[in-house]
């Protein structure tokens, strides 16, 4: 039986209440926030108070003197981070951020304002950080830390994407994605993360990649994608594993391998690499480009992150390529050599078939597939028939990591109108460095999440959805795996008829390879345009 | 609530140095301690707060990157929002200081009825926030002509091309207006959008109204209530050579506006209004993307706990050799 | 004077105040945003809610189409069913017609003067747009869970399609290729 709803339920307030943000305290909605971290994983990472614990519960079971701890944790990270300091003391509440926010637009919920969200804190760090604060308390924006306020914590620094749009708003540049990770450092420091995050972050680090898959089923996994390439094309590739010698490591988030339809874009790697005779290994160790630890802390995020090196020393590669993913490049370009490096047991990166010398990451030796594809691209090194994706009328979404955390926006453009003859740009501030998220970034792409990430996946819905109106849309590509995998939900609600793909599996379906039978569907086994007799078997 | 003790306290601002000058006759507190104290304060606080942010380090490289950056000689860089050299970032940090280059990045594509795309600027924060804070350094620039003799030819230039509208005497300042109505501006819509008035504090009022203030109490004084320029400048003059006198019949309204200025300044240190010093460290902006370039080093970096290559490969190796997979250890 | 003349002459007052009327079941700086920004993509829900009620209105005073009427109500729909409301909040706007119809007419002209079956016949059409407003939001809801159930299958599917490396065999067949690539 359903339950009976109370009156406020069934009428609506049309003038709710003003209560100011301060003295407005969470609901715990079912679908707007994500599962605690369970006892294992938390044990698994080495990580404070593991419990068995839901955020939905009254009581969170925190250690006794949780409050000393969270204000300590502050004042080290004001301490270690200048970002955080001058975050934290120089808004001037402009509101120029308010809506730039998905979450904003998508829920309403005005603590959704990036100004707001951030406010949350400082509220806190005024309060026992500041003189204003301690003599003036409320006046000056200050307020106590209490349960109350944690649990806001909780629940607004998990929905956050650390997508970065309103930093680059903000006359300041104050960026709440460093906001929201001090705050979930805070927050896992009295074991209070979501096990979608812990869970993954546990995996990749025992494991080696986030869904916990064992070396040989790893293995297996590509050898699978090996057989299908082969049922598409008649063409066998050889992929080779953990081989010492080899001159490139090939690293991508394991989402590439497990997940539709990021498997496609795998197959698209694992084609390209055979046609081009490019000698390189996949790692069962560091079998994971994403990186969890990212959404967790800056010391997780650097655990994780130092299987890169350590495999590529181990291997003896020269240098290592890098498969399509949002965050993990973000990992890559802005902490992964300052972690983990200097990466001197390297070689600066030099495509062997071009010869052009990748000098934009001679310090991390480490380059973006999509960089090296638009390379042998422009030198004219693959033979392309766009053609072969004819039946899809493409546009192209950028992640939010590679587009502000990186500036790799051209690139993939490059790409794409060779390898396609119908692309199509979604609206101007929907695209490039103002992109929208996807809605599930950081960490929050879990199932029991799904009303929120669809509220934050409404503005890029909404924007495919013009190009799907205006020009017959019907793919969107994204180099991000995260990206494959919830903007595939976020369009199932919100613009049916939209599919996802990696760019490499736009790649995979032109490339025209050496031995090949002649193609008649695409890699997910489709008809191609002018093919469609076998229209009903899908895979 | 805000604006009201916002308010409040501005009022009794006012009516302390009233009381203070009219009743009592402190001359000499608010025309000489005062100002030192506020100097003082200012100094040692703007000081004391760049100092304190700056002894935190910066552990990462973390520049939000607001276009296309350098790959290939082919793909055209964006070197100011994406820069990857040091004179890009100083491209990138003057035009942020100067000209306020996030704010006016609120552009907007809107659609019409029909298929055309129009853009659209969501401009007035951006030059509403421009022409404030223009207006507020040349005012501060132009007052320097009561503190030097001789006058410098920048103050002096300021002092000209303000007063390029010569209306009437004494010649109207267009800083004088744009000042008072930017901040009307800047007070207005903070209370009538809503999502403005939520997030507003008391420390957002509070300077708006103490510059809203001190911009009257100026302009009253200039053109309406005239005080003696002289012996304004004999004081300033005395004060800046520290030689400190107090000239006697300068009128009371030169001395609450006086006030306001040493409110602000003593005020400034301890608030928000240091964004001024703020927007030079933040290091989403003045940090070049060039992290895969060169190596960047965390001065507090600390070794961690990893999983190894050979603690993966003891907890697999059987599965892995029957994978036909290469091990260290047979 | 009939009921549907009004209806027409009225048009552009009555569909502001049902506007107005649907914007204010959200909070005020919220509903500040939906009414005054009108770039659709910074506002896709103003917008959407917007477009979506002058669609169903015309549509609503001509056949009473539900082909026509349900992609119009859809719009408005889809976004309520994932945001903050309970069922009955999602689709109450479509009650407050009644009564913003109700009140024009009084002050208008006098309500006597239009026959008082019309008024019934008109307020049976607005129940008939309720009923399919409950069919929308239900489908909107299910379509939420397919899209969590199909998530979770198509994160290790390819996994599971290698059969022997997990413990359990699935008993399904996922739809994964063909909601992941459905054509239009």
């Amino acid at each position: 039986m359903a339950t009976v709803p109370k009156p406020n339920e069934l009428v609506i307030d049309h003038k709710p209440p003003q209560t100011g943000w301060m003295d407005t305290p969470v609901v715990f909605r079912p679908g707007t926030w994500c599962y605690g971290a369970k006892t294992k994983n938390l044990k698994a990472l080495d990580l404070p108070n593991p419990r068995e614990w839901s955020p939905g519960d009254e009581d969170w079971k925190l250690p006794e003197n949780w409050k000393e701890i969270i204000l300590e944790g502050i004042r080290e990270r004001l301490e270690k981070y200048r970002s955080f300091k001058i975050f934290m003391d120089i808004c001037v509440r402009c509101g120029a951020c308010a809506d730039k926010c998905h979450f904003w637009i998508g829920t309403g919920d005005p603590k959704n304002m990036p100004v707001l969200r951030a406010e949350l804190l400082r509220s806190v760090y005024r309060n026992d950080f500041t003189t204003a604060g301690k003599l003036l308390g409320k006046m000056a924006g200050a307020r106590e830390l209490t349960m109350d306020v944690f649990k806001e914590w909780f629940y607004y620094f998990f929905q956050c994407t650390e997508c970065r749009r309103c930093s680059l708003f903000c006359p300041y540049g104050i960026d709440t994605a460093e906001i929201t990770l001090m705050a979930r450092e805070l927050l896992n420091l009295v074991g209070c993360n979501i096990d979608w995050i812990a869970g993954p972050a546990a995996n990749c680090f025992n494991n080696g990649n986030h869904l916990g898959i064992q070396p040989h089923a790893f293995k297996d996994m590509i050898e699978f994608f090996v057989d299908e390439i082969e049922a598409v094309n008649g063409v066998r590739v050889e992929p080779t594993f953990n081989r010492k010698g080899a001159e490139v490591l090939f690293i991508t988030p394991s989402g590439d391998v497990f997940a539709d339809p990021g498997t496609y874009t795998l197959m698209g790697y694992l084609m390209l690499f055979h046609e081009i005779g490019l000698d390189y290994t996949w790692s069962t160790y560091a079998s994971e480009g994403g990186n969890f630890g990212f959404f967790t802390s800056h010391e997780m995020m650097k655990r994780l992150n130092a299987k890169m090196y350590a495999e590529a020393k181990r291997l003896g590669v020269k240098w290592i390529l890098g498969g399509e993913c949002g965050h993990m490049w973000r990992v890559i370009n802005q902490y992964m050599d300052t972690m983990n490096g200097p990466a001197d047991f390297l070689e600066v990166p030099v495509s062997p078939i071009t010869g052009t010398r990748f000098d934009n990451a001679r310090a991390t030796k480490m380059t973006h597939i999509v960089e090296f594809t638009a390379d042998l691209i422009k030198h004219g090194k693959l033979k392309l028939d766009p053609s072969r994706n004819d039946h899809h009328r493409v546009t192209y979404h950028d992640s939010c990591n590679t587009a502000r955390g990186m500036g790799l926006m051209e690139e993939p453009r490059y790409v794409l109108k060779n390898v396609c003859n119908n692309f199509f740009e979604m609206p101007a501030g929907t695209t490039r460095e103002q992109t929208f998220c996807c809605g599930s970034g950081s960490g929050l792409n879990t199932d029991e999440f799904m009303e929120i990430r669809m509220r934050g996946g409404l503005p890029r819905a909404n924007a495919v959805q013009y190009v799907h109106d205006k020009h017959d849309v019907n793919m969107m590509a994204c180099i991000c795996a995260i990206d494959r995998a919830v903007l595939t939900a976020s369009m199932n609600y919100w613009v049916p008829g939209v599919g996802i793909t990696g760019v490499h599996e736009l790649v995979g379906n032109a490339l025209v390879m050496e031995g090949e039978t002649e193609r008649t569907t695409d890699l997910r086994g489709e008809p191609l345009a002018g093919m469609e007799e076998s229209e009903d078997e899908d895979l | 609530m805000g604006i009201k003790f916002s308010l409040l306290v501005v009022a009794a601002l006012i009516a302390v140095v009233f009381l203070g000058v009219k009743v009592v006759g402190m001359y000499y507190v608010f025309g000489v301690i005062i100002p030192y104290l506020a100097i003082l304060t200012f100094v040692g606080g703007f000081v004391y707060r760049i100092m304190n942010w700056a002894r935190s380090p910066v552990p990462f490289v973390i520049p939000t990157t607001a276009g296309q950056q350098y790959s290939f000689p082919w793909i055209k860089q964006n070197k100011l929002d994406n820069p990857s050299t040091t004179a890009g970032v100083i491209g990138r940090m003057a035009l942020e200081v100067l000209l306020f280059r996030s704010l006016f990045r609120n552009s907007k594509v809107e659609l019409r009825d029909g298929p055309k795309l129009t853009y659209q600027w969501e401009k007035w924060l951006w030059l509403a926030g421009l022409l404030f804070h223009w207006s507020f350094l040349i005012i501060f620039i132009r007052h320097l002509r009561f503190f030097t003799e001789p006058v410098p030819g920048f103050v002096h230039l300021a002092d000209t091309l303000d007063g390029i509208l010569q209306v009437g005497l004494p010649g109207i300042y267009l800083t004088d207006g744009l000042i008072l109505a930017t901040v009307t501006y800047l007070f207005i819509r903070r209370v009538v959008i809503p999502q403005m008035k939520y997030i507003s504090l008391p420390a957002d009022y509070f300077p708006l109204f103490l510059i809203l203030a001190l911009a009257t109490s100026g302009i009253l004084m200039r053109y309406f209530i005239r005080v003696d320029l002289l012996k304004v400048k004999e004081l300033a003059m005395g004060l800046a050579s520290f030689h400190p006198t107090v000239p006697e019949g300068i009128g009371v309204m030169f001395f609450i506006h006086f006030f306001l200025v040493c409110t602000l300044f003593a005020y400034f240190p301890f608030s928000k209004l240091m964004h001024l010093g703020g927007v030079f460290l933040s290091p989403t902006r003045n940090m070049p993307n060039d992290s895969r370039m060169v190596r960047h080093v965390n001065p507090w970096d600390y070794p961690v706990k990893v999983h190894t290559y050979e603690e993966y490969e003891d907890h697999f190796r059987e599965k892995m050799i029957e994978a036909g997979l290469p091990v260290e250890k047979e | 004077m009939n009921l549907d003349k009004f209806l027409s002459e009225q048009r552009n007052t009555i569909i502001k105040k049902w506007f107005n009327c649907v914007v204010e079941s959200y909070a005020p700086e919220t509903s500040r945003l939906l009414q005054k920004e009108s770039n659709q993509f910074a506002n896709p829900v103003g917008h959407a809610i917007l477009h979506g009620i002058q669609a169903v209105y015309d549509e609503f005073l001509q056949s009473m189409d539900y082909e026509k009427l349900t992609p119009h109500l859809d719009r408005i729909i889809r976004i309520r069913a994932v945001q903050d409301f309970s069922p009955s909040q999602a689709i109450s706007f479509i009650f407050s017609l009644k009564q913003i119809v109700r009140d024009e007419l009084q002050n208008r002209i006098h309500q006597h003067q239009i026959p008082s079956s019309e008024i019934a016949a008109f307020e049976s059409k607005v129940d008939q747009l309720a009923l399919l407003a409950f069919n929308i939001y239900t489908q909107c809801r299910e379509r939420l869970y397919e899209v969590r159930l199909n998530e979770f299958k198509m994160r290790t599917f390819r996994l599971l399609q290698r059969a022997n490396l997990l413990a359990e065999i699935p008993e399904w067949e996922p739809q994964s290729t063909g909601i992941n690539h459905q054509k239009t």
